[in-house]
């Protein structure tokens, strides 16, 4: 029962991906992309890792979508729709897609890493043992992430603002 | 949470593999067909987001907490990302009143 809950979980972030993909409509994509990343998050629930879990739901989930959210509804996008691609490029498109994934699976078939995972340390993915890794090892790539984040915010805030004529 | 984990013991690791594979698939679809900026974002993150999973199933599989680390990691890469990108985005269109990117057509070379 329990390997049914993935699959039931796989097959539904897949359909909503594709949703994602093929709605006419962006703000449907939208919609459909926080139901895909709630199936990661349950993903991240099922491995046992309840930090990337957390983060999962609160930064994705929380910040970016309504980041999409935002800016789709300040450009007010709902009169012209998208036009569209032609037929050709859109099955192009889908073709190559298929050669990856057949690439993909073809090439890791060879790895063959068929035995079951699992987890042999029950609180790895908890926060304590995550902190420990990340204010130990990782600490110079952890604040060099904070000045990272700094100068995202600084360069969004200049891209946006509005320049003034006499500036020109 | 632990008998959660238990009864979850029988999932190949060649199956996340797999499902990952076809989430990234599904995003570089979706930036090859499509035309809308945003919605191009959205398929990278899409791709972002398998990564993160086969990440933290290879760190489950390892019992190695890097892994989980590194996922963290892209996260925060991944909002930043999100913050330039659409600031990018609301430029363009406060310019050419659209977000098709063939309007930008001569970036390409």
């Amino acid at each position: 029962m329990g390997t049914s809950v993935f699959y039931f979980v796989a097959t539904l972030s897949v359909i909503f991906a594709l949703m994602v993909v093929f709605a006419k409509n962006p703000i449907h994509s939208v919609l459909y992309l926080i139901l895909t990343f709630f199936t990661f998050t349950v993903h991240y629930v099922l491995l046992n890792a309840q930090f990337l879990a957390v983060v999962n739901f609160i930064v994705y989930m929380g910040a970016i979508m309504v980041l999409f959210l935002f800016v789709l509804m300040l450009l007010n996008l709902n009169k012209d729709n998208e036009p569209n691609k032609s037929a050709l490029l859109k099955v192009v498109g889908i073709i190559a897609g298929g050669c990856l994934v057949v690439t993909l699976i073809g090439s890791l078939k060879s790895v063959a890493i068929a035995n079951p995972l699992v987890l042999k340390n029950p609180n790895l993915g908890l926060v304590e043992n995550l902190g420990k890794e990340l204010f130990g090892p990782f600490m110079l790539p952890f604040e060099l992430s904070s000045l990272l984040l700094l100068s995202a915010m600084v360069g969004a805030v200049l891209l946006t603002k509005k320049e003034e004529k006499a500036n020109g | 949470m632990g008998s959660l984990f238990e009864n979850m013991q029988a999932v190949p690791l060649n199956h996340y593999i797999w499902f990952c594979a076809i989430i990234f698939t599904i995003g570089v679809v979706g930036v090859l067909t499509r035309r809308n900026a945003i919605v191009i974002f959205m398929s990278v993150e899409l791709m972002l987001n398998a990564v993160n999973l086969l990440l933290a199933a290879f760190s489950v599989h390892h019992n190695d907490p890097s892994g989980q680390v590194f996922v963290f990691f892209i996260m925060a890469l991944a909002a930043a990302e999100v913050a330039v990108g659409l600031s990018i985005i609301v430029m363009v269109y406060r310019n050419t009143q659209s977000i098709d990117i063939n309007v930008l057509n001569r970036l390409k070379w």
